[in-house]
């Protein structure tokens, strides 16, 4: 049987704007430390997929047409993938399925986002909404997540200091992230005293924009055996799931997907371990990288990822389970809180789960890492994936 | 050489004209002329989907009977925004996603004539559960801001 692994990672420092390059230049950037940290060349690549976004938040239709080629995909196929904030999850997913097939032994999988060229993001993500039923009613990419975010809080009694703790949390392990964005210490109070934007998500509960890029290298396991490549992120288990469109379908009382959990996500989940033969997530999980734009988005993702009961994503963050030195580290990197580079953000979990694995996460490694979990979120809590890395297969 | 980095300023103007087809233009012309809010019926879960569709995405059927739902309801969900976006209305307003009686879906519109201006005044009064009614535009044009929430006992 043919098993892939990640046996190369490039990020670029995620920042405001980079007015030095354009997207595909950006792009090469990764894939050219990727491509060293891996010890291959350009020639290597049989294939590419291109992880992109929204097209408007880059103001250009199709703009792999423009990019692939300065990450080395002239002469070769190149997929370009788009799933919302999913798309860098569904990006690797797709350059696994490359190598599992068969067809292919070395796959770059690499996007780039400069979303920090338009003014306001949220009237393009206001676009995502269907143009008949829902869009003229103001929904954005913050206030569809308030949806959850309130239904949490009712449903729990998950309160704004708990959202406050995942933000506090976040910002802290960004400090140790050289890529990050955001490099700022908060308090609790700062979070609760930083304006409202859409109740209950205030300010600091919310990500930045953020312009970079992220380039993973996927070879299947012949091609890594050739190379002599020995610190490998074994791709161990992958899983993926879709919600409906309407998020008032999952607020129909039947305790059924109820859109205060995020069951798209448990499902994928349950998918994931059970590939990589995780029983006991709790234990056997040892770093988590979670795509999760909003302090609350994260709160309900703990739970379906089951690293505790439903409703107590609030309580376990009093108690500190996922701070560096908790049982279970969530986001050693800063998360999307601190770095939302939107068509590589779900890319960049896998990228630093990746990095967890293999032990090169420098000041912000989590110790003793076998097993690490990324996953990915688009659409309005609709489209989830998730990946399962370990040390072995 | 200069190391001035320059700028190209464009700007995206794209108009469309969106068909709402045939199951949406039934709802809509039911708002616009008779005040009556519709939703349809899976003949397989029985849910009645609101907004309406032509299929069920559970159980993958068609759905074809149509279902007058009640112009009160629950709210189930709400945001209030205080930020100005750009293209979006001027802050602050409420959002809510209210399960109208009879209806098995919520469905998402503005929640309005209530004090937004302190946020602790209003969300004594704006709770998940709370009871809204629907109410209907003077001047109705068949799309979904023809209607709104307002709260009721206030």
């Amino acid at each position: 049987m043919i098993q892939a692994g990640i046996i190369g990672i490039g990020q670029t420092r995620f920042v405001t704007r980079r007015d030095d390059v354009n997207l595909g230049e950006l792009a090469r950037e990764a894939t050219i430390i990727a491509l060293e940290d891996a010890g291959i060349e350009f020639r290597d690549i049989e294939a590419v997929v291109f992880s992109l976004a929204l097209d408007a938040l880059e103001g250009m239709e199709n703009a792999e047409r423009w990019c692939v080629e300065a990450v080395g995909g002239c002469k070769k196929p190149c997929i370009r993938v788009h799933m919302g904030g999913a798309t860098g999850g569904s990006a690797l997913h797709t350059g696994l399925f490359h190598i599992l097939s068969g067809l292919f032994n070395c796959v770059l999988v690499v996007g780039a986002e400069k979303m920090g060229e338009t003014q306001d993001a949220q009237n393009i993500l206001n676009l995502i909404f269907d143009p008949v039923y829902e869009r003229e009613v103001a929904i954005n990419a913050i206030n569809m997540c308030s949806f959850q975010a309130i239904r949490h809080m009712r449903k729990y009694g998950t309160t704004e200091y708990h959202m406050a703790l995942v933000a506090v949390r976040s910002y802290k392990n960004a400090l140790k992230n050289p890529y990050a964005h955001i490099k700022k210490e908060i308090t609790v109070e700062d979070v609760l005293n930083s304006r409202v934007i859409c109740y209950p998500i205030k300010l600091y509960d919310c990500c930045p924009r953020s312009t970079g890029a992220c380039a993973v290298l996927v070879a299947s396991s012949r091609f890594i055996k050739k190379l002599g490549k020995k610190r490998v992120a074994w791709i161990s288990g992958i899983g993926s799931c879709t919600n409906s469109y309407f998020m008032g379908d999952r607020m129909d009382n039947s305790g059924l997907n109820d859109h205060a959990d995020a069951e798209g996500l448990l499902i994928a989940a349950k998918k994931a371990y059970k590939m990589a033969g995780i029983s006991d997530p709790k234990k056997e999980i040892d770093v988590a990288e979670i795509y999760a734009p909003f302090t609350s988005t994260e709160l309900a993702a703990v739970e379906a990822l089951g690293f505790c009961e439903k409703g107590e994503s609030g309580i376990c963050n009093e108690k500190g389970i996922f701070d560096m030195d908790g049982k279970l580290p969530v986001n050693p990197s800063g998360g999307v809180l601190t770095s939302n580079p939107i068509s590589v953000t779900a890319l960049v979990r896998v990228a630093e789960a990746a990095l967890q694995v293999t032990g090169k996460a420098g000041e912000r490694q989590v110790k003793g890492v076998k097993n690490a979990v990324a996953t990915g979120e688009g659409g309005s809590l609709q489209f989830y994936t998730v990946t399962v890395l370990s040390r072995g297969i | 050489m200069s190391k001035e980095l320059l700028f190209i300023s464009q700007h995206w103007d794209i108009e469309f004209n969106h068909a709402a087809g045939e199951t949406a233009s039934v709802f809509f012309k039911a708002i616009r002329e008779r005040k009556e809010i519709l939703g349809r019926r899976c003949p397989a879960c029985k849910r009645v989907l609101l907004p309406p569709r032509s299929f069920c995405e559970r159980c993958f059927v068609d759905t074809l009977e149509w279902v007058k739902v009640g112009k009160e309801g629950t709210i189930e969900a709400f945001t209030i925004v205080y930020e100005q976006f750009r293209g979006l209305p001027k802050p602050p307003y409420a959002i809510a996603y209210v399960l109208l009686d009879g209806a098995s879906t919520a469905m998402v519109n503005f929640l309005k004539k209530v004090d937004l201006n302190n946020l602790q005044e209003a969300l004594e009064r704006i709770k998940i559960g709370a009871r809204v009614k629907v109410v209907f535009k003077r001047k109705r044009r068949g799309r979904i801001t023809d209607f709104w929430y307002e709260l009721l006992h206030t």
